[in-house]
Formats: structure tokens, C-alpha cells, sequence
């Protein structure tokens, strides 16, 4: 543990006067919602953490909480995070890793006000946990590239004016040295996003067909053949803002279960109980230790503890869930609404036990499977030996499929 | 409940590292067994180097009754080590569970205060005459003492019997819980007396054995009656309770670490065996069952240092949660050992017996499940 820590350029206090003066300037009572969010990017209050002039101050990203709360306290509207999840989590720091200066300038405002939305164009039908296998291909035409392939699970994809994409742009090396990263005008020719309806009855996602669609070079994020180097930034990321997040207790799943519990005595067995207890118990383990990571990222320690959460969560959901839907009994037999729907957000908890056991089985297979997770942990945290790769120095070409 | 500190002190990290750079000298796996070989209570100078010299059998003693005046965290710590080498030495039973009924009475009594100096000090070795298994938090919440087994007569002699106590063999100083006619009590007995029987049982735990205790109009001192007694047994079954979790957490750490040790080294079917996915995975699945179980003991040990009023739900869930976790982390080792996992030399056996024993001490997890079911506030069915 390092006992000296770096004076921040900016404190605590140098934030709270910031978010002052932005308030004095307009007043969200009378300030316009995008005017306002503009107005905060552009005083470096959106992201603290980010340098000067593309919406932070180099201030430590422990440090946004206090603007945050100042905010929130204040009235002022707030970006919705959710449902700009991806243009956060993902986009946002790879085109401030690898992006140009022209890159970054044109983009990350109106991606963090949320004007405009952004999807992720990395898994293919063909490559879901083993990603690097990916058969899009993007062949270099003049100052473009002419991208043809299909991308699935693509959440917000029928609302995004941008993607982040990845393309093979070279079959002759191996699968993950032939790959580059671009950023995707959605509204290009070329680019078809059809709905992928799935277990609950919604389509949150969508396939994304790639024909003939040209992106300029000055699009690439990083070198050619680079690509799956910038990818792991991206993924990092995702990671990183699934685990975060403050709950109380009962504040995630196990707090309907428990309100149900107790507010439907008749609805009790021994077994159930029994099962609650353990559950509860579980899940007042993860907040624990979710707590637990955010007071280590807040001391400047992050530990592997991120993917961590992921897998718990994500079993504790699915338990959960299945758990609510034999407590209700009868009830548990019906379903609320089948009906095709869009939504731009996942809601867990504003739907009902059905949906919410279905929906949560997609928890251990999105931003990366539990087995892959596992294996990430085993080989990065304990140390353990690979398995033997026969993909390794095979060109992608090569490669059977 | 939001504003518990879940990480270590520098000052913590400190003492961690006096302790394990101790323990690895002292205590190396070879030498517990043949410690626990020898047929003694515990081993004497492992203790009197640990507890005595660097002070940490008073770390829940206030400087001004004879100890280091630190709180539950760090005890925690401590007991943290002490599972990693799963030390034969009486922490648990007298700095933690003696010390902290000491510090339930009144300790502004003289024979209180003597006899708390000298288990801070570890000159004298003290423990609470109750079965190990004995469930800190009674079902429908807050904390409560065993009812006593054994008989106060007249003015100060106890009669009577308790089994299945930790740490009494090699004890000094024993003490008991009993019913006179003046209703509940705590009372101290020295077992050197000869009207006090402690005889060995041989234990599941060969680190932790225990005694079954006969008192035979044993000469004893009322130290707390109804009210204070009940109230400092509870409380130092729960600081036991909460304060094991760190111990647990301490033995599920070797365990996943001397596993992933041996299959990393360990060659079978042309590879090391910790390559196979198999294998992967069921180590991976105990570190997240670690970071949880770190998460819990330390909201336990801190809940307890700030006697917070949550302290009875973060006992519960620590001890629930860790026990569990410490059974799973010692049979994967001696399953992922293989036939070197079943031998008396390996250590793992060692891990194995300290951690089922722990499961059923100061509550099973199913007593302490079903003590928050009444602190939470989900109620069994009626019927």
C-alpha cells in the first residue's frame, strides 16, 4: 500500500466552488435541460477525471461523487447514464485513449449529454466469448474502408447515431494481430439494424447488417491491425462500470423477494425460508463487498474485485428471480406481457418476477460469459496456466470454422 | 451501516506483518502437527512469544486495565493469521472470548480489573466456560447466554459439569456461568484447585481441542450477577462469533492459496493440472467466495469496534457467509490435492478439521440464518 498520496490539482473544496459558479450562471430551474449539460461539460464538470476542455479538470475520478451530489442536490438534470451506458463506459475511454485531438472534440460532448447515442458493433454470430474470431471485414479503398459483415446483440443500436466498431482488416495474420478499431456513422448507407426479439418477449437488442459501408480512415482509433489491443481498453471499461455503484441493503433483487416475504405471510413455506435466508445473506455478502471495492477504488487501489461482483450478481439474480417465481405460486404461473417491445432501458425491477427471471438469465452471458470471466480470474488473479491454444499463431484465414 | 471502513489500516497492515513473519517462523505446518502430536493444550511458547511479548492477548483491553487498547479490527487481523497457520494457541478462547466477558463486568471491581490485567498480559490463560457450540445471537434477535449447567452453592463453591469447552485444558483460569440462589451468575475458578476436573476429549480439531470441565464444590468469586452476567456472556459470544469470520476468512486463504500452488506445479496428462478448465473454475469460484467473505469480516470486525447497532446482523451474516466458505475452501484443497490431500504429513487435513470445527462453533450457520431471520425482519412460517 503506497502511503503517500498525490495532492490532487483540484480539490474537494475547488469542485464545490466550480459547481457553484456553474449554478449561479444557470440556474436549472430556468436553464433549458441540454443547455444546462452543455454548460457543465464545457466548465469541466461532467467527468472530472478527464483532462481540461473535454469536460473534466485532471481532478481524481473519486472526486465526481462531490460534484454529483452538489448537482443532485441542487435540482440540475442529470445525463441519464443508463441509458447513454455504452457512449460512457465503452466509447468514452477508448476515444480519449486512442483517439486524435479532432476525435475527441467532435465527439465526447455531445456523447456525454447524451445528444448523441452510441451502440457497440464487437460481437458477431459467429464470435461471442471467443471475440477475436470475428469475420467482419473492413478493406481499405482510398481514404476509406468498406466494411461488410453482421454484428448481434447490439443494444440501443436502433437509437445510436454512432458505433464502436471492430473489423478484420488483415486474414493473413493471426486472429487477434489482423484486427482494427473504427468508430461507425450509424446513419451511414449500408448500415440495417433489425430488431432481435428474445427470452422475455422485448427486443433490447438488435443484429446490425455491415454492406458496402465506407468509414473515412481519420475514423480508426488506434493503428492498423491494432484493434484488439484498443478493444481491451473498451472491455476494461465495461467491466469497471458494471461492478461500481453504491447499494443499501435489500437495495438490489433481494429486496423485492424480502418485501414480498413480508408482506404475504400466506404465501410462506419452511423450504422457501430457508432459501431466503441463504440468499439474503448472499447478497448482503456482495453489497459488502462491492462496498468494499468502491472504498478501495476511493483510496486509489483498485483490485481485480470488479469481475468479481459481475459473476455474483449475476448468479444472485438468476436465484433470486427463480426463487420470487415459485414463492408467488399461482401467480408464478402467469407471465405479465408477452407483446413486442423496445425498451431503451433494461428495467428489472419496475416488471415482474417472470420477466425478471428471464431477463436475468442473459446476466452470466452478456459483457462477458461467467465461464469466461472464471477463466479471466484464474489466469490474471490466481495465476493459473492457460489451456493449451491451437488458434494461436494461425492466420484467421487458416483458422477452421 | 454505510459509513463502516471495510479496508485495513496502515497500522493494521503492520501488525498483520509482525504476526505472519512470527508465525512463519514459529509455526510452520510441520510444527503444528507435531504440536498437536504432543498431546499439550496448546503450544506454551508460541503463545507467550505471540500474546505475551508482542502484547496482542490484550487487544481488546483498554491501556489502563493492562492492554494495547485496540478494538475488534485488529483482533481481527490477528485472527486472520492465526487461521492461515492454524496456530495452536488460545486466542480465540482467552483474548477474545475470556478478555471480552472480563470487559462486560464491572471492571471498576477489583477482582475484575486483576484478573483482566493478567489475560491482557498473558500471564494467565483464561476461558469461558461454555460448549463451543454455542449460538452467540438467540433466534428473534439481540444477543443471550447459555442457560448455566452448573449449580452456585452457598456463598462461592460451583458444582456441576460443562462439556465441549475450547481452551479449557491448559487454562488457568476458567470462567463460569451458574445458577444460585441468587439467580444467574458469572463466576471465576482457578483450575488449579482440586476440586476442578478438566479432562482432554479428543476433539475433530486437533489445533483446538477440547475439555469437558466437572467442578466439585470448586472454590469460585462471583464476578457479575443476573443482568450484567447474561449480558457480558452474550456480548463476548458475539465479539467470538464475529471475531471467528476473520478466522475463517484466514483458513479458506490457505487453502485456495496452496492449492493454486500445487496445480500450478503438479503435472498429470501432459500438463499442469491448474491449466484445466475444470480445475480453473473451481478455484476461481473460491477467490469470489473470499472477496465476499473478506467483505463480511471486516463489516463484522468493524461493526464491533464502533459498537455499532448493527453489530448482531453483521455477526450473523459473517459468520453464515464465512463458515461456509471455509468448509468449501479446505475440501476443494484436500479434493484438488488428490492423494496427497488424504496424508497425515500434508497439512491440508489440518485446514479441513479447524474449519468444519469452526462451522459448528459459536453457532452453525443455520443458528445464525435463522437468528437473522429475526433482525431482518422475514419471518418463518407460522404453523
Amino acid at each position: 500500500m503506497s502511503t503517500t498520496r498525490h495532492r490532487p490539482a483540484v480539490d474537494a473544496d475547488e469542485l464545490r466552488r466550480r459547481v457553484r459558479e456553474l449554478l449561479d450562471a444557470h440556474p436549472p430551474a430556468t436553464t433549458d435541460r441540454l443547455d444546462f449539460l452543455r454548460a457543465r461539460f464545457d466548465a469541466g464538470l461532467a467527468w472530472v477525471h478527464y483532462p481540461a476542455g473535454l469536460g473534466g479538470l485532471d481532478a481524481p475520478r473519486s472526486l465526481q461523487a462531490v460534484v454529483d451530489a452538489e448537482l443532485a442536490a441542487a435540482g440540475a438534470p442529470d445525463n441519464d447514464p443508463r441509458r447513454i451506458g455504452i457512449g460512457l463506459g465503452m466509447a468514452a475511454p477508448t476515444i480519449l485513449g486512442f483517439g486524435t485531438d479532432e476525435q475527441r472534440e467532435r465527439l465526447l460532448r455531445p456523447l456525454w449529454t447524451g445528444e448523441e447515442v452510441w451502440c457497440q458493433l464487437f460481437s458477431e454470430p459467429g464470435a461471442g466469448s471467443d471475440l477475436a474470431a470475428l469475420a467482419t471485414r473492413a478493406v481499405r479503398d482510398g481514404d476509406d474502408w468498406v466494411v461488410d459483415g453482421q454484428k448481434v446483440w447490439t443494444s440501443s443500436a436502433h437509437l445510436a447515431r454512432w458505433a464502436i466498431l471492430i473489423a478484420r482488416t488483415d486474414p493473413d495474420q493471426p486472429k487477434h494481430r489482423g484486427i482494427s478499431y473504427f468508430i461507425c456513422d450509424m446513419t451511414d448507407p449500408g448500415v440495417e439494424v433489425r430488431p432481435l426479439r428474445q427470452i422475455t418477449g422485448e427486443a433490447e437488442f438488435n443484429e446490425v447488417f455491415l454492406t458496402g459501408v465506407r468509414i473515412p480512415d481519420s475514423r480508426r482509433l488506434g493503428e492498423i491491425g491494432e484493434g484488439w489491443r484498443v478493444a481491451q481498453t473498451t472491455l476494461m471499461n465495461e467491466r469497471v462500470a458494471i461492478g461500481g455503484g453504491r447499494v443499501p441493503r435489500e437495495g438490489g433483487m433481494i429486496g423485492l423477494v424480502a418485501d414480498t416475504w413480508r408482506e404475504r405471510p400466506e404465501l410462506r413455506t419452511h423450504d422457501l425460508h430457508q432459501r431466503l435466508l441463504r440468499l439474503w445473506v448472499e447478497s448482503e455478502a456482495a453489497r459488502l463487498a462491492g462496498e468494499r471495492l468502491r472504498q478501495q477504488l476511493a483510496v486509489g487501489q483498485p483490485g481485480p474485485e470488479g469481475s468479481a461482483m459481475k459473476l455474483a450478481f449475476a448468479r444472485l439474480n438468476q436465484q433470486i428471480s427463480a426463487l420470487e417465481v415459485e414463492l408467488l405460486g399461482e401467480e408464478g404461473l402467469l407471465y405479465d406481457d408477452w407483446t413486442l417491445r423496445r425498451p431503451e432501458l433494461v428495467d428489472f425491477t419496475g416488471r415482474e418476477a417472470g420477466y425478471r427471471y428471464l431477463r436475468a438469465k442473459g446476466n452470466s452471458i452478456e459483457g462477458g460469459t461467467s465461464e469466461v470471466l472464471l477463466n479471466i480470474i484464474a489466469e490474471r488473479v490466481l495465476g493459473l496456466p492457460p489451456e493449451p491454444r491451437t488458434d494461436k499463431d494461425v492466420p484467421w484465414k487458416d483458422l477452421p470454422r | 451501516m454505510s459509513t463502516a471502513d471495510l479496508l485495513y489500516s496502515e497500522a493494521e497492515d503492520d501488525l498483520r506483518a509482525a504476526v505472519r513473519s512470527l508465525l512463519t517462523d514459529r509455526c510452520p505446518p510441520a510444527a503444528v502437527i507435531s504440536e498437536a502430536e504432543s498431546g499439550r493444550a496448546y503450544d506454551v511458547a508460541l503463545w507467550r512469544a505471540l500474546g505475551a511479548e508482542m502484547g496482542t492477548a490484550g487487544l481488546l483491553v483498554p491501556d489502563k486495565l493492562g492492554g494495547q487498547g485496540a478494538t475488534a479490527r485488529e483482533a481481527a487481523v490477528v485472527m486472520e493469521e492465526l487461521g492461515r497457520a492454524v496456530a495452536p494457541v488460545p486466542y480465540l478462547t482467552s483474548a477474545v472470548l475470556a478478555a471480552a466477558t472480563l470487559l462486560g463486568c464491572d471492571t471498576d471491581q477489583e477482582a475484575v480489573a486483576r484478573l483482566l490485567g493478567a489475560v491482557a498480559e498473558g500471564r494467565t490463560v483464561g476461558a469461558l466456560a461454555v460448549p463451543l457450540s454455542t449460538v452467540a445471537v438467540v433466534p428473534g434477535g439481540g444477543s443471550g447466554a447459555p442457560a448455566a449447567t452448573v449449580r452456585a452453592d452457598g456463598d462461592s463453591t460451583l458444582s456441576g459439569q460443562v462439556s465441549g469447552v475450547a481452551g479449557a485444558a491448559g487454562a488457568d483460569l476458567l470462567l463460569v456461568p451458574a445458577t444460585g440462589a441468587d439467580g444467574y451468575g458469572l463466576y471465576a475458578v482457578e483450575t488449579a484447585e482440586t476440586s476442578v476436573t478438566v479432562e482432554p476429549l479428543t476433539s475433530l480439531d486437533l489445533t483446538r481441542p477440547l475439555a469437558a470441565v466437572t467442578l466439585t464444590g470448586a472454590p469460585a468469586r462471583r464476578l457479575a450477577g443476573p443482568g450484567r452476567a447474561e449480558a457480558a456472556i452474550g456480548r463476548a459470544l458475539l465479539t467470538g462469533a464475529g471475531l471467528l469470520a476473520s478466522e475463517q476468512l484466514g483458513v479458506a486463504e490457505w487453502c485456495l492459496t496452496e492449492t493454486v500452488r500445487h496445480t500450478k506445479e503438479r503435472h498429470q496428462f501432459g500438463r499442469p493440472i491448474g491449466s484445466f478448465q475444470a480445475l480453473k473454475h473451481r478455484m476461481a469460484a473460491l477467490w469470489l467466495e473470499l472477496v465476499s467473505a473478506r467483505a463480511t469480516a471486516r463489516y463484522a470486525a468493524d461493526a464491533l469496534a464502533t459498537d455499532s447497532p448493527d453489530a448482531a446482523v453483521a455477526v450473523a451474516v459473517a459468520q453464515a457467509h464465512c463458515a461456509e466458505v471455509a468448509v468449501h475452501a479446505a475440501e476443494e484443497c484436500v479434493q484438488l490435492h488428490g492423494g496427497i490431500g488424504m496424508t497425515w504429513e500434508h497439512p491440508a487435513h489440518l485446514y479441513l478439521k479447524r474449519a468444519k470445527s469452526d462451522q459448528l462453533a459459536l453457532g452453525t450457520p443455520g443458528r445464525h440464518r435463522q437468528a437473522l431471520a429475526g433482525l431482518v425482519d422475514l419471518p418463518a412460517p407460522t404453523g
